[in-house]
């Protein structure tokens, strides 16, 4: 069989779906595919560029990848930029001389940023905002940079000046136009958005143009329309951008007045054997600027190939994003240009929220739609605006926030099967419930199953209605139970120990629930009865329900060693108890690492060394440290006004007071804490659950704060208290997080999900709004009262020291535990080091 | 003299009853050259002790392929669609207590040993079952 020969031209978003798309097809078989990438990688995900500047990595980003391609039988051509197309001779080549032939031929080129030509704009710190090496060389140029501008007050133009605020540098915007993101908004939503971006700190200059650009002192000057000047010390362009459609030029091909290659429905070109698709193409006298009406492109190409019909009819434009963390939508006809169109607007100046329905005159169907600072709404306006559904009889309704009642909600269940969920990867609600029906029973089989919510992730609210309603409609369970063998959730589970005074697990289970327990239900029941009574967790009913690392009181480590960490209150630690520290890792050749936490850990201990080891600790005054437990952690201090110049109170002094009444709490996640002594804020409180800053008058406590996965500042919950106050707070805060969290739930996704928020939280705390204050405080005040070092009570219990036995018939170590020498420290052996011991046969 | 068994039996030995955990998991090394029975290799192998089901005593290698760690022993019994499990403590995958059975992947399977108590002391036979 002869192959055709088929070439796409630029390797982005949109040429990478096109052939990832064509690689699901049998009939990829019938093509021999050669690929031209001007870029020194393969394509990688642009929408998602600015997450490099946030830590993300090329490779995070990559989407094609070499081997992947080759697998594909593809030819891929690396840093080769196609420039000629011999139409005569079907042939193309690259500017290093690669020549091949082709008899279909897939331009994917994309666009480049417009660049207005104001003198001066080609200075080595003007900068565009488009592939990995432009945002390299911002960084780069951002290091000894105090100011940065940009050049364009569009979508993309406020992301990347929020990537100059988060490289350190003062952000200045600067816009042609009236006002921002005017393609999308319109004129009140745009000045909403304004107030909101200033009030973050970036300097917005709208209705400005710029007429020069000079050196001045090493730095840049921009000079105005009408005589204002900006000093800088780089500028970045996001002035718009231009179909890349030279190639096709020279070869040729009909294109817009305005630039973009015309194409038809079936995505050809004025040439019948070339396609264009992508930000390179013009359907319509239209370039499309978004991922989805790409993909939708290459989709149709790909048909079109295997001998199907399909066709492009354009695509629909809505967004939705977050730009400097305001929330922004644009949905349809967002300027209300239709004829005879209405409007809604709501507008809440005081929390800068913008919202606006378009209507027809009839005030029956949804148009289009502006918000700006809440966008919780977007996917149901979406979804009426899409699937052309009839609004409900009062419409504004829709936006208004819930007075009382709920806005008539349009649920996912109402919307037809032939509504579009996501629309970067064209799933529709029809192949979801294909998805769930086929047997996918969660949302991570359903996206692999059919790549929903893969994309820019817009529609994954959506989605999970979606397959919470299928799977409930087929009978299967969507509940918050803690796991099969209790039908309650962590919160019931907590009301009934309290009320009936249940002391052990297997009480719970005769009475509440079914069969032996898991995994699940067992550490989370455990905790619920330390947070109440606080026994030891090493009592005989106890034993078998706790987490190995609650279970040894260590953490353990990849290679079945543990972790030592003792409590060192505050990060405040005598010089003995430093070099006590050292004696016993040196002791017990133990690897030893300064922690996140403001303390001391010591890696590599064997099981059966463990009681030694804390034994010795203990006697040195040391205390469990709690790094195993899902309880307090640590409570971070800076040194505060005992030495700092700046400090206004004893942060340390609190912190270790802090830490001590704390200590020992179980919960339904770990907790962390801090305390700074002014709001240079150096022992960053604010990343906290619980967080503490010094002012002239007091303390202000901030709360449901944390690092991690998805790191979230904590709120500012009460102002200026005095000591007594503050621990007052601090008591009933955590304690009803404790009774009313989930399971594995930190503080902040605990608020969140509180009906009433934050603002229920004070009410309960501070205004004691529930009656409960007391309460809360007595069984803080019982926990604190009962605490014991469970390292300390172990050592001293003969019983509980037999499970620190490796063998329990003798007393030979695990010989499979090997440990090697690494900057003058034990590591665990890699697999390859460990010399084979005498393997079961 | 070195002392021969009269009655060779495969049965060893490894502990006492007090030595088990109810509701959880200890680790014996079994295996070796034996006088009394047959010699086999030295393994590390968790014994887990339910009072309330049948059998009450469960052996299986303690080595979790998984991780690449003798931590068996130390994991949590977890019961899943009726079965009794041992979830490994390092990367929380279940292993079937009558037959090793990974659940999550069905390419593996921890070896399994005979296991019973004879009056108070524990006795294994330390061979894998066949499948
Ligand atoms: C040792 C340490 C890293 C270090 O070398 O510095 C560490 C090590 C571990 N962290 Fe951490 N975390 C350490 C500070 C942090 C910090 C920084 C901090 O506390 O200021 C964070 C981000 C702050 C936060 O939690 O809000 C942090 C966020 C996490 C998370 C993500 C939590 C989240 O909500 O997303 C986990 C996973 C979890 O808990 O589920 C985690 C889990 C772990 C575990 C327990 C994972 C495990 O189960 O094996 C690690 C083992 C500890 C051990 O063996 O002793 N660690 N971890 C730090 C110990 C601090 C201490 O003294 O106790
Ligand atoms: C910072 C940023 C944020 C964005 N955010 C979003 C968003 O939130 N949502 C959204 O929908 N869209 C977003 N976009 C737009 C989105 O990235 C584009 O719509 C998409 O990348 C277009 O894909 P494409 O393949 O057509 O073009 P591109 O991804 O630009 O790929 C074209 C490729 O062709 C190469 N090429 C050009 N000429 C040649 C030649 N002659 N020979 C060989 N190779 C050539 C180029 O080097 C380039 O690698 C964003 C874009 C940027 C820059
Ligand atoms: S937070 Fe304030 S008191 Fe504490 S060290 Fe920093 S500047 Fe000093
Ligand atoms: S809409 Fe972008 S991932 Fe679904």
């Amino acid at each position: 069989m002869v192959k055709q020969k088929l070439i796409v031209i630029g390797n982005g978003m949109v040429g990478h779906h096109f052939l990832e798309q064509l690689a699901t097809r049998p009939e990829r078989e019938l093509f021999e595919v050669t690929i031209y990438c001007a870029e020194p990688r393969p394509a990688y995900d642009r929408v998602h560029l600015s997450e490099y500047f946030a830590g993300r990595t090329a490779d995070d980003l990559a989407l094609g990848r070499v081997e992947q391609y080759r697998d594909w039988g593809y030819e891929l051509l690396l840093n080769e930029t196609a420039v000629a197309i011999d139409r005569e001779k079907r042939l193309v080549t690259s500017a290093s001389g690669q020549e091949r032939s082709y008899d279909r031929l897939v331009l994917a080129t994309g666009s480049y940023p417009f660049v207005p030509p104001i003198p001066g704009h080609e200075h080595g710190k003007c900068f565009v905002y488009r592939t990995l090496e432009d945002l390299d060389a911002i960084r780069a140029a951002s290091e000894n940079a105090r100011t940065g501008v940009v050049v364009g007050g569009g979508l993309l133009g406020l992301e990347a000046a929020n990537a100059l605020k988060e490289l350190g540098l003062e952000a200045h915007v600067v816009e042609f136009a009236r006002g921002l993101m005017s393609v999308q908004l319109d004129e009140g939503g745009s000045d909403v958005l304004r107030n909101k971006i200033e009030s973050l700190g970036v300097a917005v200059h709208t209705g400005t143009a710029t007429e020069l650009i000079e050196e001045c002192d090493g730095r840049l000057r921009m000079q105005f329309k009408g005589g204002r000047k900006l000093l800088t010390d780089l500028i970045v362009f996001s002035a718009g951008i231009r179909p890349e459609d030279r190639l096709a030029r020279t070869a040729g091909l009909e294109l817009g007045e305005r630039g973009g290659i015309v194409i038809d429905e079936d995505c050809r070109t004025s040439d019948e054997d070339i396609f264009a698709i992508g930000e390179c193409a013009l359907y319509q006298s239209r370039v499309f600027g978004l991922v989805a009406p790409g993909y939708t492109m290459a989709r149709n190409v790909v048909a079109q190939l295997c001998g199907e019909s399909a066709s492009f009819t354009g695509a629909d434009m809505s967004t939705k994003l977050k730009l400097l963390g305001v929330q922004v939508g644009s949905i349809g006809d967002a300027h209300g240009r239709t004829d005879g169109a209405a409007a809604i607007t709501f507008v809440d100046e005081q929390h800068g929220i913008y919202k606006r329905m378009i209507t027809d005159a009839e005030g029956s169907k949804l148009l289009g739609a502006v918000l700006v600072g809440d966008t919780s709404d977007y996917d149901q306006l979406l979804q009426y605006h899409l699937n052309d559904i009839d609004l409900p009889e009062h419409p504004e309704q829709l936006i208004l926030p819930a007075a009382d009642g709920e806005p008539p909600a349009l649920g996912a269940g109402s919307l037809p099967a032939s509504a579009t969920i996501c629309s970067c990867h064209n799933v529709s609600k029809g192949q979801v419930v294909d998805a769930v029906q086929g047997g996918c029973c969660t949302l991570g089989e359903v996206k692999d199953a059919t790549r929903a919510s893969t994309g820019c992730g817009g529609c994954s609210a959506l989605l999970k209605n979606i397959v919470d309603e299928e799977l409930a409609a087929l009978g299967m369970e969507v509940n918050n139970h803690l796991c099969p063998h209790f039908e309650f959730t962590r919160q019931e589970l907590f009301h009934i120990v309290q009320v009936e005074e249940i002391r052990t697990f297997s009480q719970l289970l005769e009475q509440h629930g079914n069969g032996h327990g898991c995994e699940v239900c067992k550490p989370a029941v455990a905790s619920i009865l330390a947070s109440l009574w606080n026994d030891h967790i090493h009592r005989r009913p106890h034993v078998g329900l706790q987490d190995t690392n609650d279970t040894f009181m260590a953490n353990m480590q990849k290679n079945g060693s543990y972790s030592v960490v003792p409590r060192v209150p505050g990060g405040e630690i005598t010089p003995d108890k430093l070099i006590v520290l050292g004696q016993v890792a040196k002791k017990y050749n133990l690897y030893t690492k300064i922690t996140g936490g403001q303390r001391v850990d010591l890696f590599g201990a064997r099981l059966e060394q463990l009681p030694d080891i804390w034994r010795e600790l203990i006697d040195a005054g040391f205390e469990t440290g709690h790094a195993y437990g899902k309880s307090l952690r640590t409570v971070k201090s800076c040194v505060g006004s005992t030495w700092c110049r700046f400090g206004v109170q004893d942060s340390v002094a609190m912190a270790l007071h802090i830490e001590n009444r704390y200590k020992g709490l179980r919960s339904p996640h770990k907790i962390k804490m801090a305390v700074s002594g002014c709001t240079r804020e150096c022992a960053e409180a604010q990343s906290k659950d619980v967080g503490v800053i010094a002012t002239e008058n007091g303390w202000n406590l901030f709360v449901c704060g944390n690092g991690g996965m998805r790191p979230r500042h904590a709120d500012l919950f009460a102002t200026d208290l005095d000591d007594e106050t503050l621990i007052r707070y601090i008591d009933r805060f955590l304690m009803f997080y404790v009774r009313t969290a989930d399971k594995l739930q930190r503080t902040s996704v605990w608020m969140e999900n509180l009906e009433g928020g934050l603002d229920y939280l004070r009410e309960v705390v501070i205004e004691d709004k529930l009656g409960l204050g007391e309460e809360l405080e007595a069984q803080m005040a019982n926990v604190v009262g009962t605490y014991q070092c469970e390292w300390k009570t172990a050592i001293n219990d003969p019983e509980m020291l037999k499970r620190f036995r490796q063998f329990v018939n003798t007393e030979e170590q695990d010989e499979r535990i090997v440990f090697v020498e690494e900057r003058g420290q034990p590591r665990p052996a890699r697999e390859a080091e460990i010399v084979k011991v005498a393997e079961p046969a | 003299m070195t002392e021969v068994a009269i009655n060779p039996t495969p049965w060893q030995p490894v502990c006492q009853r007090s030595d088990l955990v109810a509701e959880s998991g200890v680790c014996v090394l079994a295996g070796g050259v034996s006088v009394t029975g047959p010699s086999t290799p030295r393994r590390s192998i968790a014994l887990f002790f339910i009072p309330d089901s049948d059998p009450q005593l469960y052996a299986v290698d303690n080595w979790d392929p998984i991780a690449g760690a003798g931590v068996i022993a130390r994991g949590l019994i977890a019961e899943v669609e009726g079965e009794l499990t041992v979830a490994s403590p390092l990367y929380k995958q279940h292993f079937r207590l009558r037959d090793g059975q990974c659940l999550e992947d069905p390419e593996i399977r921890l070896a399994t040993y005979p296991a019973a108590f004879d009056g108070d002391t524990v006795v294994i036979i330390p061979m894998p079952e066949p499948t």
